[in-house]
């Protein structure tokens, strides 16, 4: 849903997108050290598995974006992971394009980096049983975000896609429902089961 | 998912390519083909890509696969463009005029988009994973990125293993997934199962790695070299494309 193939958007945005990200993937691959790959690559490989999961909607279904639940345990390190994410995503099932990559990265990393900023500080002072809320608010603030920028992206490249990208901000409704759901059980489930992991996270690369 | 890829047998002529050559050849078609303004330059191009994908022998099934599996993004945006672009009206329902330009527009789109996928798909996503991080690396994207997309592509397969039999035992407990609170809980545990496990497995992975002296780097070990055929491929595409898109600039 949040992949728009190549051929779409127009040369400027391809450009902007394109060097944004690069600066955004430079900044956040600094931060990260080498003994903190096999980590974020698992994390990587994890959302990159578990969007494969097609959540039943009324009669259609939906596939999770998750980049919200990154941003909220990864940080900066979203941003790499985010990208090698679509990059398979791309050259493997051909989802999404090869010039859109950059615009692709940003309309996700950029969420996920709201949601790092916003509600990360919050992670460590958690009380028990308030997990839900926070994973809610990342799952749905990641996908709203998200579809906010698509539709931009969408707008910004022609009057004519201005309709298709209403109803594309339409669509990412019941989307964000399903999602805060699925990542608030699942903040919740980690701080019951395995609260180090959202502290460990938390507390080396923040 | 990436071990029910279409892979290119090793014998295949594209399997003696230099794979930075393929790479940057899918990029270049991409740069190419999405610069084109005509619908009947984009027909070529997607004929090009067609032809490409078929001399490897899986092009048929990857595209029809690719066409049904059309995503909610490409639906919604050629439902609306015959609408919203302006011209002669070809089709009209109630107040709704659908232009002929729109059409073409959307048409243009769907084979642009659907061309480079599939010249990436056989290009690139046809190398192997360890080939394709070195090429990477020769061609000056960074060192640490390529790791993590090495170490994420490796561990894919193993964390879908996991996943696969997760679902398994969701299934066996009778669990039909439908639009309730019930799914979005469940799914939600899944999901965290998998962040604990996976969480675990890099713990493991990270310990022997240690134990066989690893310091933080990886060396690349590959001799990729520039042959005779790589430039005859490069002739090959690059003239058509070139003609292309003079082609494209002319009428």
């Amino acid at each position: 849903m949040a992949h728009i193939p190549d051929g779409v958007l127009s040369a400027p945005l391809l450009i902007t997108g394109g060097l944004v990200s690069a600066g955004l993937l430079l900044v956040s691959l600094r931060q990260l050290d080498y003994d903190r790959l096999p980590q974020a690559a698992m994390l990587s490989a994890t959302f990159f598995v578990a969007a494969l999961i097609s959540v039943p909607i009324g009669p259609s279904s939906v596939h999770l974006l998750l980049n919200g639940l990154m941003g909220l345990l990864l940080g900066w390190t979203a941003v790499p992971a985010l990208f090698v994410a679509l990059v398979l995503q791309a050259i493997f099932f051909g989802f999404g394009g090869i010039l859109v990559l950059g615009v692709n990265t940003l309309n996700l990393a950029l969420p996920a980096l709201l949601c790092a900023l916003l509600l990360r500080p919050l992670l460590r002072r958690l009380a028990p049983g308030r997990g839900f809320w926070l994973g809610a608010a990342a799952g749905g603030l990641g996908v709203l975000a998200t579809g906010a920028l698509v539709a931009l992206s969408l707008g910004l490249s022609g009057e004519a896609f201005r309709p298709a990208a209403q109803v594309l901000l339409v669509t990412y409704l019941p989307l964000a429902l399903v999602e805060s759901f699925v990542t608030g059980t699942a903040v919740a489930f980690l701080h019951r089961v395995a609260p180090d992991l959202l502290l460990h996270t938390e507390a080396s690369s923040g | 998912m990436i071990s029910a890829l279409p892979l290119a047998p090793r014998s295949h002529w594209i399997g003696g390519l230099d794979p930075r050559l393929r790479i940057l050849s899918a990029l270049l078609f991409a740069l190419v083909t999405v610069s084109l303004t005509k619908l009947s330059t984009a027909l070529v191009a997607f004929v090009l890509a067609a032809a490409l994908a078929a001399s490897l022998g899986t092009g048929l099934r990857v595209l029809l696969r690719r066409f049904l599996a059309l995503e909610g993004f490409m639906l919604i945006l050629l439902v609306t463009l015959p609408f919203t672009v302006s011209g002669e009206p070809l089709v009209t329902l109630g107040p709704l005029a659908a232009s002929g330009s729109g059409v073409a527009l959307a048409v243009e789109i769907l084979l642009k988009a659907n061309s480079i996928a599939l010249v990436l798909l056989t290009l690139v996503g046809s190398l192997e994973p360890v080939v394709l991080g070195h090429a990477l690396a020769r061609l000056g994207v960074p060192e640490k990125l390529v790791h993590l997309l090495l170490m994420t592509v490796g561990q894919v397969h193993l964390l879908r293993e996991e996943f696969v039999r997760l679902r398994q035992a969701m299934r066996a407990r009778a669990f039909v997934p439908r639009s309730n609170r019930h799914t979005w809980n469940s799914y939600g545990w899944l999901l965290g199962m998998l962040l604990v496990r996976s969480a675990e497995r890099s713990r493991r992975m990270m310990a022997a790695m240690r134990c066989r002296c690893f310091r933080g780097h990886f060396h690349l070990l590959d001799s990729i070299q520039w042959r005779r055929a790589d430039t005859t491929w490069a002739l090959g595409l690059g003239l058509p494309l070139a003609a292309l898109a003079i082609l494209d600039r002319l009428s």
